[in-house]
């Protein structure tokens, strides 16, 4: 899958001068940065700051309208997301993107179809190839249920899953595609502070597992607590990265998320999980 | 397969095997096996439309085009050359394949109803060309003495012989269908159909996916025109045309989208109620045809099949809370 020239020291995500442009507004100021492999790498900064315009350039979703994008050693700036996906990126959605009406498993089970092949004819006919592919799908899909906890509820709809479930079951159907790099959009949002704390933990297994974790999220205290790395964007460029401590006690950052109303009095609420 | 789901499977074929036997006594409906023979050459049709439709998302207004290109190459294949209509059968198919996947590739690679679009055009393209190409198809007179079929050597001509040889097709393309939905590939289909931006970041190349349904679609056409040819034994090119096309779609969005079975309920009501049972309104038959599809529109608009299935499981639906 890798580029015979990559080698697993190298960055797993290098991103050269991407430039984003929407019409008139440009969303990324030409971001240079590098992901190394098997941290956590928090995305965080202010509503605008170009964030999830970021995940959706890296994704495929987008195509930058400047710079490159490399993943794994490969350029991946104008690949399509599904090809992205089976060199092995996986990502969830900041509004959750599942798919209602299909159960839990059969979500997850989605998520291994980039790792399998059974195609129209065989899936017709029933070839014996084909079932057995279906019999390890199956286990695979209860596994990462397994993985998450959400191995009960595998035969509701989707749909019917209290958003914290949703949350967790798209982190599952995203694992399921065997990713080396995962992309979390705000996967804390609407989560209540047991279900962050669950989620931070995931996220930490996922880590252990080998996978690099990329987190936009705007909850401070999780992003503090399982962050190896915080990137901060302010009006689509790079303000300051750096480890959690070095972050929270940034000047600029502080600035960029309180404004010229800050007074150092206040406290930095940065600090305090309210951003 | 449970009880819940194999009951009402093995009610349909009971009642579709019996299907003869019960109208032929009746002298007012025992041509009834000759309408359903219709009917389950349409429902060929209207299957492969149905997945194209509810779970690929796109419309084909070249239905009837892909059925003329099967009956045309049928008829063409064994009237004049000689063929054994099962050599020419898949032949036609190959050939509606292929035009499909050339019509298909640009127009699905595009976000949005271009299909509708890139369909509507290339219909109207064979209909002009059924017509014009007199050497070939006989023109606006069309094509007689079409050989008929034989199975192991015994010709098909009975009605209720045809009715079973073509319901066997309808079978069959009902079974391979739903293995289809119910696997890896179908998975990906109903996902592109609930959230096609998560389908394409799983991996599922959206736009190929909606290619083969189209392809599949196109040769399922294909086979029902090649069944039709040698049944009727003439060809006109009227029954080709954009309104055949827009029937098909109709059959399938009355009977309801997102179900196979949907597309046969579909297809058998609409092709009774053209064929037989608006006869005696005579000159308002257009205006109670059309009064019935705007019913539907209004009243059921995920179709009969979806309506049937909650009136018999509104007790099931209470029990469990309706997602969001």
């Amino acid at each position: 899958m890798t580029s015979p020239r990559f080698s697993s020291s190298d960055p797993i995500l290098i991103l050269q001068d991407v430039h984003m442009q929407f019409g008139g507004v440009t969303a990324l100021k030409g971001i240079r940065y590098q992901v190394p492999r098997g941290i956590v790498q928090s995305i965080i900064g202010p509503n605008g700051a170009g964030k999830t315009t970021l995940l959706n350039c890296i994704s495929g979703v987008l195509h930058p309208t400047e710079g490159r994008i490399s993943f794994l050693g490969r350029r991946v700036e104008r690949e399509p997301p599904h090809r992205i996906a089976a060199l092995g990126m996986s990502r969830t959605f900041q509004h959750v993107a599942l798919f209602p009406q299909m159960s839990v498993l059969e979500n997850v089970m989605v998520g291994r179809h980039v790792r399998t092949r059974s195609g129209f004819w065989a899936a017709g006919l029933r070839t014996r190839s084909m079932r057995r592919e279906e019999a390890a799908i199956g286990r695979d899909a209860r596994a990462w249920l397994d993985f998450v906890g959400l191995a009960d509820a595998a035969h509701l709809p989707a749909g019917a899953l209290p958003l914290g479930k949703q949350k967790i079951l798209e982190i599952a159907r995203a694992l399921a595609t065997d990713p080396a790099l995962l992309l979390l959009d705000e996967p804390a949002g609407g989560l209540n502070t047991r279900e962050t704390e669950e989620l931070g933990e995931l996220i930490g297994r996922i880590k252990e597992r080998g996978t690099t974790v990329i987190l936009v999220e705007h909850d401070m205290n999780l992003v503090m607590t399982i962050s190896d790395r915080i990137l901060v964007l302010y009006y689509g460029q790079p303000l300051a990265s750096g480890v959690p401590d070095e972050i929270k006690e940034n000047p600029e950052v502080i600035q960029a998320y309180l404004g010229d109303e800050w007074t150092p009095d206040e406290g930095a609420p940065i600090m305090n999980g309210q951003l | 397969m449970n009880l819940r789901k194999f009951a009402p499977v093995a009610a349909f074929v009971a009642f579709m095997a019996a299907f003869p036997w019960m109208v032929a006594p009746f002298d007012a409906i025992s041509h009834y096996t000759d309408v359903m023979v219709f009917a389950g050459i349409f429902c060929l049709v209207t299957i492969g439309l149905s997945l194209l439709m509810g779970f690929a998302g796109q419309i084909s207004l070249a239905q009837a085009a892909f059925f003329g290109i099967g009956a045309y190459a049928s008829a063409i294949l064994t009237g004049r050359f000689g063929w054994n209509p099962w050599a020419a059968m898949p032949a036609g198919a190959a050939a509606a394949a292929a035009v499909a996947w050339i019509v298909g590739v640009p127009a699905l690679r595009l976000k949005g109803h271009y299909l509708a679009m890139a369909t509507l055009g290339f219909g109207v393209i064979v209909h002009i060309v059924l017509n014009e190409e007199v050497e070939w198809t006989g023109g606006p007179s069309g094509m007689v003495d079409i050989p008929g079929l034989s199975v192991a050597g015994v010709r098909v001509l009975s009605e209720t012989a045809w009715y079973y040889l073509v319901w066997t097709f309808v079978a069959a393309a009902l079974i391979f269908s739903y293995h289809v939905l119910h696997s890896r590939v179908g998975r990906a289909l109903r996902a592109i159909h609930e959230a096609e931006k998560a389908a394409e970041a799983m991996g599922v190349p959206v736009a190929s996916y909606k290619v083969q349904v189209f392809v599949y679609s196109a040769v399922l056409a294909s086979l029902a025109g090649s069944l039709y040819t040698h049944y009727v034994t003439f060809l006109t090119p009227s029954s080709f045309d954009l309104m055949w096309s827009v029937r098909f779609v109709l059959m399938v969005v009355v009977g309801g989208m997102q179900s196979l079975w949907g597309a046969v309920l579909g297809t058998v009501f609409l092709t009774f109620v053209g064929n037989e049972w608006l006869h005696v309104f005579a000159d308002f038959e257009v205006l109670v045809y059309g009064g019935i599809l705007l019913a539907v529109a209004l009243l059921v608009p995920q179709g009969l099949v979806v309506w049937m299935q909650e009136k018999l499981s509104r007790r099931r639906e209470t029990l469990l809370p309706r997602s969001e």
